[in-house]
């Protein structure tokens, strides 16, 4: 019977999506057999009673012994059922404690993926194979809905809050992410493609920081440029915590107009702020400190990678 | 049996009296201001089924977008995007409000049930007529906000949505919250008729189970549309003033929004389903000349499905982010629903076994009903189990499955007791042979159409899309051929029931032998309804020789 | 279901009806006429309870996102106008009984004087209600984006950061603070209380009418129904301003 399967049920993602499809077929014949049970009778009785005229009908009433039948038997069937059901919901409400974390922010309508050492992508995916991952997700404006068919895993996107969903990917490829819950316009066309890559492609998607980067340098969008992004990362790397971009005084120097200037540092030599003093100072930002700042900047190696680090230069050399 | 009956005072073999409920007055302010229930319910009928087509239209033509991914008929664009979701909003909302939820109830049950009671007219007249005014306006703003550029909310209204998006979505609120109060009034009167109205010697196990699936459906009425009104108001203050009980900017709670609304619309879907039950409880017994089987357990089950659809509206959002624990309680309730629906079920089976049963056509959509109504309950069990609904939920198979629900099985129920009142109604018979051809077109069109998509579903094409994946084509196709088919049926329904008005009056008083109080007047019945107050002797449903039962 | 006729029409309807006016003939006797009157009244009574059962949920399930909040901004509630206008509506009610008992025994200049001492304590509430609202209009003390009032303790917006995973990656400038729970608050004080005090005017409304036909003699104790069901539609008014007076004015 797995012609009939495949005939309803899309490919099958993950061992969760196997033991969701046996359910279902389980289903499905008990429906078929509950169905004839209805659709059989139906038909012979219009046939085998059908009109004679004089034909007095028996007054039967009632039948105390067939309607408890009838009431208990679907009864007791129902509850195997539910609990049938709710073995399946436990595990997917459960996510293994060692599971990657992804964090997912929906807007009308993209899908932008974060990984848990900060690489971002847009509507495109990657995940290790036979690893668990787990979803935090939010959403900036409606209700949407990250629903994976072949990996048989959906849970509403709510503003506002986060909700969590998780799978564990069997099948190395591609499969399609699509939005569930009615967004508007864009509703039907709100994609994303996930990748199930081997340990070796995985690494080195995280290597070079997702995909995302890759719309802001190569040219095509006037309101992607290399400071753009190096902007997204002043603002969700933490730099704005104690660096302004207005000139007005923090923690740390602002970067307005700092670019191509001298700077005082504390040990009283001074440096000219280029690319090349920028990443050292991203890298290894005690070495050399500017005058009048405490030397409490915590080292961002291993956080930025080469594409934030050229965005921030573009970035800070924008701010004149 | 035939000579027992004829002997009987049962069959209608009095003259027809000259002045009956259509011809007794005459002219627009007869009707406008009307306070008979009769013919409050016609007009209620007219509303609904005006509702019913332009409902049609709009799915025609999602369908018909649908028909290829490109959605070129002819090599023109038939709908955009916004346009497409403005055209499944208006309808769903249009079905939902304006037809289901007042089909059966406020025509049908209008025109029948103070005949069934033996009583003279419902409790309040007035507030009948004014229910009906209120129907109308709830339409006229419907309509309006049509007119203005329409909403594409969804009928759900789900926020934050709905409270951002453009378009006069506060006047299409306002008119499901003035609809909402037409039912209510409609459902109000209903019971205080029921309780008080009855026929002297009528006991509440004499009544007939039409009355008793109205009378359970009044009672959501009445406990359930408040609280839509309500949430109703909520959601027009929300876009009016941003009182933020529902926007998560300002600390709001859209989920509870959810709650809100299913609290009303899950209820709402037995008002739908439980009239719709009823009709078929009078139509086995009197198409199978045998009595009830099992009168208790199918009105207890009325009952009990009135209450335990209060109970359920958690399982709409077991993926939604409600709490785990009432998401697994919710799942739990809702097995509940199946044990007295498979009940009604098998005692309707029970009726028509060792029955007399005659193929009219409302016995075939009788048939239709138990036939469609077992696919859109068992593709329930899907949805109902947690594990599996995880992946069906928010796809076509929900769409498909609540269509088997609404559409195969309370609008079958509803086309099928317009048929077998049509009589009594108009005083005159339709074309057999036509009614026939409707109703297997109904069926193969229906099938069609909403069979194919729980395979969509299960293939993962959420519903509300406009753009699908190529490998969904054949599927849509075929299901859009289906409605066209669809289309069909219904046309040539609506064309021989409205040939039938040309024709002088014909029809007995009584043509399928019914044993209930509404075939014990004449066709269609004076203004009064009964010459002389009818007085109850035997119970509903008895078939047996009249010597031999007393 | 064979019948027999009992000639009820000729006897009863028609003889009823030369009696009394207010007889409808759909109904066999006035008895049973009042009696269908009190079950459509009761009914439409169960909608009110429900409608305003949904806001009393929607209240209690703000209430326990926000606690805290909830429980300082009942503070800028005045507790002595709300109990005044609680010992009013008692009043009002007490007199409502009194119009009904009138009514009743068909004395008529006590049900004028007792339906207009009626409608003058539903004047007081809404004058009450007046002073009430116009104060937090000033005070800013206004529903959710209108929320004005610049003295409470206010606490930082946590809904960016509510995630526990998220604090990682969320911004880190420090979050602005927040008015939500308390513009909640007051969103439900005006919705709760303003869709009271439409019922209070409704109720003024019928009772001038009611007042107006009993100083015309229509009711007697066969025919009563209005004043009747009038007066269960003001008890329940009154009673949810029981609920609602705590519910405000007195929950720490």
């Amino acid at each position: 019977m797995e012609w009939l399967r495949r005939l309803m049920m899309p490919a099958q993602g993950s061992e969760f999506a196997k033991e969701i499809d046996n359910m279902y077929m389980g289903l499905f014949w008990l429906s078929v057999v509950l169905f004839l049970m209805i659709a059989i009778p139906t038909v012979y009785f219009a046939w085998r009673y059908r009109y004679r005229p004089g034909r007095v009908t028996p007054h039967n009433t009632h039948n105390t012994t067939l309607e408890i039948t009838w009431t208990v038997l679907p009864l007791l069937l129902c509850v195997a059922i539910f609990f049938w059901g709710l073995k399946g919901w436990m595990e997917y409400a459960v996510a293994p404690g060692e599971a990657m974390e992804v964090q997912i922010t929906a807007k009308k309508w993209l899908w932008q993926f974060e990984y848990p050492d900060g690489s971002r992508t847009i509507n495109d995916l990657h995940v290790p194979i036979n690893k668990p991952v787990k979803f935090i997700m939010t959403s900036e404006d409606v209700i949407h809905d990250f629903f994976v068919p072949d990996m048989r895993v959906k849970h509403d996107i709510i503003p506002g809050r986060y909700t969590e969903v998780w799978f564990n990917p069997t099948v190395h490829g591609q499969h399609v992410i699509t939005c569930a819950e009615y967004c508007g316009k864009g509703h039907s066309d709100m994609h994303a493609v996930l990748t199930v890559d081997n340990d070796a492609e995985f690494a080195k998607f995280l290597e070079t920081g997702g995909t995302e980067w890759e719309d802001y340098f190569n040219g095509k969008d006037p309101k992607k440029t290399p400071a753009d992004w190096g902007k997204v990362q002043y603002e969700t790397k933490g730099c704005n915590s104690c660096h302004t971009i207005d000139g007005s005084k923090s923690k740390g120097p602002t970067w307005k107009g700092i670019y191509g200037h001298m700077v005082e540092l504390n040990n009283g030599t001074s440096v000219l702020v280029d690319d090349d003093y920028l990443r050292e100072s991203m890298l290894y930002p005690n070495a050399k400190v500017v005058k009048g700042f405490e030397p409490i900047m915590p080292t961002f190696q291993g956080l930025l990678k080469e594409n934030q680090i050229k965005g921030l230069q573009a970035f800070i050399k924008s701010l004149q | 049996m035939d000579q027992a009956i004829k002997t009987t005072p049962r069959i209608g073999d009095r003259p027809r009296p000259r002045k009956n409920y259509l011809n007794e007055t005459r002219g627009f302010k007869s009707w406008a201001f009307t306070l008979d229930h009769k013919r409050i319910g016609i007009m209620y009928l007219i509303g609904v089924l005006f509702s019913f087509l332009l409902g049609g239209i709009f799915a025609l033509l999602v369908r018909l977008t649908l028909l290829s991914p490109t959605h070129k008929i002819f090599g023109q664009v038939l709908l955009t995007a916004e346009q497409y979701n403005r055209v499944f909003t208006l309808h769903g909302a249009i079905m939902v409000f304006l037809f289901i939820i007042p089909a059966i109830p406020a025509s049908l049950g209008n025109f029948v049930l103070p005949l069934m009671l033996g009583a003279k007219d419902v409790a309040f007249p007035r507030l009948n007529l004014f229910s009906f005014y209120l129907w109308l306006t709830g339409a006229l703003m419907a309509l309006t906000a049509m007119v203005f550029g329409a909403v594409d909310t969804g009928w759900t209204f789900y926020t934050p949505y709905s409270t951002t998006t453009d378009g006069p979505v506060t006047l299409m609120t306002a008119a499901v919250f003035v609809l909402g109060f037409s039912s209510i009034f409609t459902g109000l009167n209903f019971i205080a008729t029921v309780h008080k109205l009855r026929a002297p010697g009528m006991g509440w196990f004499d009544l007939p189970l039409f009355i008793w699936g109205i009378y359970s459906t009044a009672v959501i009425q009445v406990l359930a549309t408040p609280v839509l009104g309500i949430t109703l108001v909520l959601l027009m203050l929300e876009r009016s003033f941003g009182i933020g009980i529902f926007d998560p900017r300002i600390g709001g709670d859209p989920v509870l929004f959810q709650h809100f609304f299913w609290f009303y619309s899950h209820p709402a879907v037995y008002i739908m389903i439980l009239p719709g039950m009823a009709i078929i409880s009078e139509l086995i017994p009197t198409f199978s000349q045998k009595t009830i089987f099992g009168y208790r357990a199918i009105a207890y089950s009325s009952v009990s499905l009135a209450l335990v659809s209060f109970i359920v509206w958690g399982h709409h959002m077991f993926v939604a982010g409600q709490s785990q624990l009432a998401t697994v309680v919710f799942s739990a309730l809702t097995f509940l629903v199946a044990i007295p629906s498979g009940v009604k079920v098998f005692n309707w089976l029970g009726t028509m076994y060792q029955g007399n049963i005659k193929l009219d056509t409302p016995m075939l959509y009788a048939m239709s009903f138990l036939v469609l109504f077992a696919i859109g309950g068992l593709t329930g069990i899907f949805l109902g189990t947690l594990a599996t609904d995880v992946h069906l939920t928010d796809t076509y198979f929900v769409v498909a499955h609540f269509h088997y629900v609404m559409m195969g099985s309370t609008v079958t129920a509803f086309i099928g007791g317009l048929h077998y009142w049509w009589p009594k109604m108009t005083g005159r018979m339709y074309s057999e042979k036509w009614g026939r051809v409707g109703c297997l077109l109904w069926n193969v069109g229906f099938n069609m159409t909403f069979l194919t998509q729980f395979f969509l579903g299960s293939k993962g094409m959420p519903r509300r899309y406009y753009n699908y994946l190529d490998q969904f084509q054949p599927l849509h196709a075929f299901s859009t051929v289906g409605s066209w088919i669809i289309g069909l049926g219904l046309f040539i329904t609506a064309a021989y029931l409205l040939a039938s008005l040309r024709k002088p009056a014909d029809a007995p008083d009584n043509p399928w032998n019914g044993t209930t109080l509404e075939w014990q007047t004449s066709s269609p019945p004076i203004t009064h309804n009964f010459e002389e107050q009818p007085v109850l002797e035997r119970e509903p449903y008895d078939y047996r020789p009249v010597v031999a039962a007393r | 279901m064979s019948t027999t006729s009992v000639d009820l029409h000729a006897h009863g309807h028609e003889a009823e009806h030369a009696h009394d006016p207010h007889h409808q003939h759909h109904f066999t006797t006035m008895e049973q006429q009042f009696d269908t009157s009190k079950i459509g009244m009761w009914l439409f009574l169960v909608t009110e309870v429900l409608l305003f059962g949904g806001l009393f949920v929607g209240f209690g399930m703000m209430q326990a996102r926000y606690p805290r909040e909830f429980v300082e901004a009942h503070t800028h509630l005045v507790r002595w106008q709300g109990a005044l206008n609680t010992v009013v509506l008692l009043i009002s009610s007490y007199t409502m009984v009194l119009a009904v008992n009138a009514a009743k025994k068909g004395i008529k200049s006590k049900q004028v004087l007792f339906l207009a001492l009626t409608i003058v304590c539903a004047c007081i509430f809404l004058v009450v209600k007046y002073f009430e609202y116009s104060h937090k209009f000033e005070e800013g003390w206004l529903p959710a984006k209108y929320y004005s009032y610049k003295g409470d303790s206010l606490p930082a917006c946590m809904e960016k950061s509510a995630g526990p995973e998220a604090a990682a990656a969320a911004p880190t400038t420090p979050p602005a603070p927040c008015t939500n729970g308390y513009a909640t608050f007051f969103s439900f004080y005006f919705m709760m209380t303003g869709l009271h005090g439409i019922h209070i005017l409704v109720g003024i409304i019928i009772l001038t009418w009611v007042l107006i036909r009993a100083n015309r003699g229509e009711f007697s104790s066969s025919y009563y129904t209005p004043v009747d069901l009038v007066g269960l539609y003001w008890h329940l008014v009154d009673m949810i301003w029981i609920y609602l007076f705590p519910l405000y004015y007195l929950i720490q």
